[in-house]
């Protein structure tokens, strides 16, 4: 079964105004990519795209026999209400949405795999502690037992290690090897190029256009990065309308 | 003792009445008050009751005392400004507050045009501070429906709308039940208020709601207690309340209320989770 993401003239955007921009492409199946540009590239915009959450302004994302249930995704600043009174267990848990739903029971079976993802990030002995009192590398490594739980073919990650420590980030980024070991596709953002280019194989550097797309040794040259960061410091508030034409 | 606690509800059927009907509106409105609580939507119910009075108003013009026409009245009132609230805030910019302001007031100004076009002179202090202690059969039975259709409805919807409000970001990108439940939510908040505006009226319909559940926030970090303590403090609020209004003869609506917010004084001040004074005892930190 393939779980490939395909993208075709994509535009999407805020107010027709264009922060990813006529994105040809494919994520093969099983593919791990990083996802480089500076800040303001469209990353995050691309990645509400692929869940559903943003709708393209033109062109399309064509998910290949994937459903909703089978995307999983880390937004980059979490809309959570820390004050919010429930347990580090509870929150866990909502990542078996899938398969309870909103009556599902949670049986043996279910409290073993959550007991699992809890171990599996390390937060074991967490379970009852509101998810108030956690640091912010605790918070992290919640948010992974619950996409671990989600089971999902294909995952995406907002810059996932932003303001954790580096002993958090390689804990998280051993379950992105899990993950692109059992044959996920994992789309990750990222900033650190060094990082980039030691583990990942593929990599779409963005800067509303994309700049280029492939091996990654081959995207990350010192010239893509500077076009990279040229191109994304121009934004024209009285663009006209973009008439480019797809190419077909 | 039995006289003072127990004889008043045996001996008269208007108080067995009162005190079935505030306890059915104490297990609904409790929870509900938790989750306006916890949504940061206290003030809401006090709109949402602004906006049900003039529906109840039109239902007491066209038909007067009659509980269906102000019952209806109310809900549609309250529904169709929960309705429009919840697609503006949703489908444009304006966020929830704004869009409640603007239509709660829309529809308080609607009611009194109409109720001052037709020129009569409505009492509408049963509206306004209803009459637990006259509650007819139809009207005890529709606030133990509408407790039941509440604790149904809301367990239904339990699970979205907890998630909802921790995390939204996440229901977002798992499921669209999130504005179904937020709707759903609405209306049971209304269907409360209704039930609340017969036995308490209008204005304190709001306050057997949101003080249990605020009494309810410094007694439990978990939310599935906190809505049992709500509800149960709703409860008694109800039943000393009553006893109250019953001995010393204070009204028995505002009696209940202010029961009620005794409870909640003494949980700002001693409450297990961050009550003041039990903020300020001293403690030895645990070992790190």
């Amino acid at each position: 079964m393939t779980a490939a993401v395909k993208f075709r003239n994509l535009t999407l955007g805020y107010d027709r105004h264009p922060a990813v921009h006529h994105l040809d492409g494919t994520v093969e199946s099983g593919a791990l990519v990083a996802v480089v540009g500076p800040n303001g590239a469209g990353k995050s915009t691309l990645f509400k795209g692929i869940v559903g959450v943003l709708k393209p302004l033109a062109g399309r994302i064509e998910l290949d026999g994937l459903q909703a249930a089978d995307i999983a995704y880390l937004p980059q600043a979490a809309e959570i209400d820390r004050s919010f009174p429930i347990n580090v267990y509870d929150m866990v848990s909502m990542g078996l949405w899938h398969r309870a739903g909103l009556f599902g029971g949670i049986d043996r079976k279910a409290r073993d795999r959550i007991e699992q993802a809890i171990a599996a990030v390390g937060l074991t002995g967490f379970e009852d502690r509101a998810i108030g009192t956690l640091s912010g590398g605790q918070m992290q490594r919640m948010l992974f037992a619950r996409l671990l739980l989600q089971d999902a073919r294909v995952i995406v990650l907002d810059e996932p290690f932003n303001a954790v420590d580096a002993k958090t980030s390689a804990d998280l980024f051993d379950l992105v090897k899990r993950w692109h070991g059992e044959k996920r596709t994992v789309l990750t953002a990222l900033h650190d190029i060094e990082f980039v280019r030691s583990h990942f194989p593929e990599t779409l550097l963005l800067a509303r256009e994309p700049v280029a797309w492939g091996q990654t040794a081959t995207v990350l040259t010192p010239e893509n990065l500077l076009t990279a960061r040229r191109m994304c410091e121009a934004f024209d508030h009285r663009a006209a309308e973009c008439v480019e034409q797809p190419a077909a | 003792m039995y006289d003072f606690l127990i004889a008043p509800f045996t001996e008269f059927e208007f108080m067995r009445r009162a005190l079935a009907g505030t306890l059915a509106l104490a297990l609904g409105a409790g929870p509900i008050g938790v989750f306006l609580m916890l949504r940061r939507m206290s003030l809401v119910g006090d709109a949402m009751a602004h906006a049900i009075l003039p529906g109840a108003a039109i239902g007491f013009l066209f038909s007067g005392l009659s509980l269906f026409a102000m019952t209806a009245g109310g809900l549609i009132a309250g529904c169709v400004v929960a309705l429009l609230t919840g697609l503006v805030a949703r489908m444009t910019e304006l966020k929830e507050d704004a869009a409640l302001a603007t239509f709660y007031l829309l529809s308080l100004a609607l009611g009194v045009t109409i109720v001052s076009v037709k020129g009569t002179n409505i009492d509408l202090l049963h509206v306004l501070f209803g009459s637990v202690l006259a509650l007819d059969d139809q009207t005890l039975l529709l606030i133990a429906i509408n407790a039941t259709i509440t604790l149904v409805v809301l367990a239904l919807i339990y699970r979205p709308l907890v998630i909802e409000c921790v995390d939204p970001g996440f229901l977002r990108s798992v499921s669209r039940a999130g504005a179904p439940a937020h709707l759903a939510f609405l209306g049971l908040v209304v269907v409360n208020l209704v039930s609340g505006f017969h036995a308490l009226g209008t204005l304190l319909a709001v306050g057997i709601m949101m003080l249990p559940a605020a009494t309810g926030r410094f007694w439990a970090r978990d939310i599935t207690l906190m809505t049992l303590i709500a509800a149960a403090s709703g409860v008694f609020s109800g039943y000393v309340g009553l006893l109250l209004s019953f001995h010393t003869g204070v009204p028995s609506g505002p009696a209940i209320i202010l029961v009620a917010g005794a409870l909640y004084v003494l949980s700002v001040l001693f409450g297990k989770v961050g009550g003041l004074v039990t903020q300020t005892l001293p403690k030895r930190h645990l070992e790190a």
